[in-house]
């Protein structure tokens, strides 16, 4: 029995090791080498890189990084808890409203965040039109800002969002709101005090779905933010890329991780049975 | 006669393709046990929805306390429900379940004695942090029941609360919801499939078919002079004999033909001792079954034995259909 156990879990391993454990060590590896003259990098072993990111303008990145990530997941689950619950209710045609919120999964997220630049650009389809209806004299600067890269973000994450949402909420017995109101609670009561609770694990699921990419997000900021908004996956896009420098991208993203998974093992120490 | 805490005037309800309750019509006094019994999908457990108003009559009037309630949103209406599968909130513990109908935007300054004395009420205290998910069948029926009364209702309604709990403890916890009944004084409004429950628990029971009402009266009543067939052969057993109905143990037996009465022949099929009394399977000569329920102080009856069965006229329940 457990030799059969182990047969099977061979190939997880084999996957694990090579393609986690192993790459980490090199990134490890590199974050304590020095750069070279001419990228690359090479001897003596330094803790230099990581000295530098207590640099106040990496921080700041960091800092940008964490605010951004979390205004998008505050607006995910503004917009993603109606939503979820919308469908929830919908009875037969749940399935219908569950396949249209993973539709544009099915094109890539490249054109998608091209899509969007289409409509947001100075001459793009929402400024054109508010320009012929003579709105607007002058465009509106939707492109190149944060608002561009949190709608981008946004969009982007929703579905991950209103998929746990949706799963709890659909679990959740209707029953439950029978009593709460049989008991004198107003629909805004039972909405506080039953499904609102109820449907925490789905919050807590959802948000981290959603925040963790957002933190580490630099396709999006690229192209959304035209460069202008640095966040931290862009710094460090940028290190093993124009900068060339691989000590330093190797240590930015170790920081990263490192801050990521605290804060996942804070919500695991906290709430642990909802995220499992 | 007292007056009515809560009554139905000609109530109605149909979904598409489906009358579910047709014309009911009955009135509970203040304090009664008040049952409706009926096979599943008589319409009483409807019947109970339309009262707590999760859905709305198609016709006909609810009166509480002699108010109009039926456009009123079950919010609005003081009357609560112990649901059969209890419907406890899974993320409260038994104390903020039994305080949910109390916490409103002006709780009762008497809040935490409510509660405490509601729990003494169902024997839960030592239990009020535990969350549903850590109770037994039985601890969850009594929270709901403390949730459901504490809100001191003008009529508790029940939905099958006892057909969640096993036999042995079901027979337990009916005893144990008589005498809270009687103890707190609500208008019970109980409804249950089982005769042998409606028939111990309550003062008066209306017996439902085909989301009509057959009859109401009390137990007593609706045993002994049943209105109809249906009402006969729901409450206990009946052996139909000549278009009239005799209880099984209404049927005496001798091996003898005994003077002055007129019996008739059968032929004993089968003899059961139960303990207390002795179950008696036995066909007529024109090959008719007959169940007798007889005392054990009675003869014993052998399989193939010819015997003479009686009954008193008064016994026979005849109706006019």
């Amino acid at each position: 029995m457990k030799r059969l156990r182990s047969v099977f879990l061979a190939p997880s391993w084999a996957v694990m090791l090579c393609l986690m454990i192993v790459p980490l060590g090199i990134v490890l590896l590199y974050s304590l080498l020095t750069r070279g003259a001419y990228g690359g990098a090479g001897l003596p072993w330094s803790l230099e890189s990581y000295r530098r990111l207590a640099d106040p303008l990496y921080l700041a990145v960091l800092a940008r990084s964490f605010w951004i990530a979390g205004v998008t997941t505050v607006l995910c689950v503004m917009l993603g808890f109606p939503l979820a619950l919308f469908i929830s209710r919908s009875g037969p045609r749940k399935n219908l409203y569950l396949s249209l919120v993973i539709l544009p999964f099915w094109t890539s997220f490249l054109i998608r965040i091209y899509a969007w630049m289409f409509l947001l650009r100075d001459t793009g389809l929402i400024n054109t039109v508010l320009a012929r209806l003579h709105l607007i004299r002058e465009p509106l600067p939707l492109l190149y800002n944060d608002g561009a890269v949190i709608l981008g973000l946004v969009y982007a994450y929703l579905p991950f969002m209103v998929l746990p949402l949706y799963a709890t909420l659909e679990r959740l017995d209707p029953i439950l709101l029978d009593a709460a109101a049989d008991l004198g609670a107003r629909p805004w009561e039972a909405m506080l005090r039953v499904t609102l609770p109820l449907a925490r694990a789905g919050f807590i699921a959802g948000s981290v779905l959603v925040f963790i990419p957002c933190i580490g997000a630099y396709l999006t900021p690229d192209l959304l933010g035209g460069g202008k908004t640095v966040l931290i996956g862009n710094l460090i896009q940028n290190q093993f890329t124009t900068a060339r420098d691989w000590p330093f991208g190797a240590a930015a993203s170790l920081v990263l991780m490192a801050l990521v998974m605290a804060l996942l093992m804070f919500l695991i120490r906290r709430r642990g049975e909802a995220l499992l | 006669m007292k007056l009515g805490v809560l009554e139905l005037r000609d109530i109605s309800k149909s979904f598409p393709g489906h009358q579910a309750v047709d014309r009911v019509t009955f009135e509970i006094p203040r304090g009664e046990f008040f049952s409706l019994l009926g096979p599943s999908g008589c319409g009483k457990t409807t019947t109970l929805r339309l009262v707590a108003g999760f859905d709305s009559p198609t016709s006909g009037e609810i009166f509480l306390n002699g108010a109009s309630i039926q456009d009123r949103k079950p919010y609005e209406r003081n009357v609560s429900t112990v649901f059969q599968n209890y419907a406890l909130f899974p993320h409260l513990t038994v104390q903020q379940n039994v305080e949910f109908g109390l916490r409103r935007s002006t709780p009762p300054p008497d809040l935490a004695d409510r509660v405490r004395g509601v729990l003494e009420l169902v024997q839960l205290t030592r239990k009020e942090s535990r969350y549903p998910g850590e109770l037994s069948g039985g601890e969850k029926q009594r929270v709901a029941l403390a949730r459901s009364l504490v809100v001191q209702p003008d009529v508790l309604l029940l939905d099958e609360p006892l057909s969640a709990l096993d036999p042995n403890l079901r027979k337990h916890v009916r005893a144990e919801l008589k005498s809270l009944q009687r103890r707190v004084g609500i208008t019970f409004l109980f409804v249950t499939h089982d005769q042998e429950e409606a028939l111990s628990l309550s003062d008066r029971i209306a017996v439902m078919n085909g989301g009509r009402i057959e009859q109401v009266g009390t137990p007593q009543e609706l045993y002994l002079k049943p209105r109809s067939r249906f009402v006969a052969s729901f409450l206990g057993q009946v052996n139909w004999i000549d278009g009239f109905g005799v209880r099984p143990e209404a049927i005496r037996i001798s091996k003898s033909n005994p003077d002055g009465v007129s019996c008739r022949p059968a032929t004993i099929t089968r003899s059961s001792f139960l303990g207390n009394r002795i179950h008696v399977e036995s066909r007529f000569p024109d090959g008719a079954p007959v169940v007798a329920e007889v005392s054990r102080l009675e003869e014993n009856f052998r399989e193939g034995e010819s015997v003479h069965l009686w009954w008193r006229a008064a016994d026979e329940l005849r109706f006019g259909d």
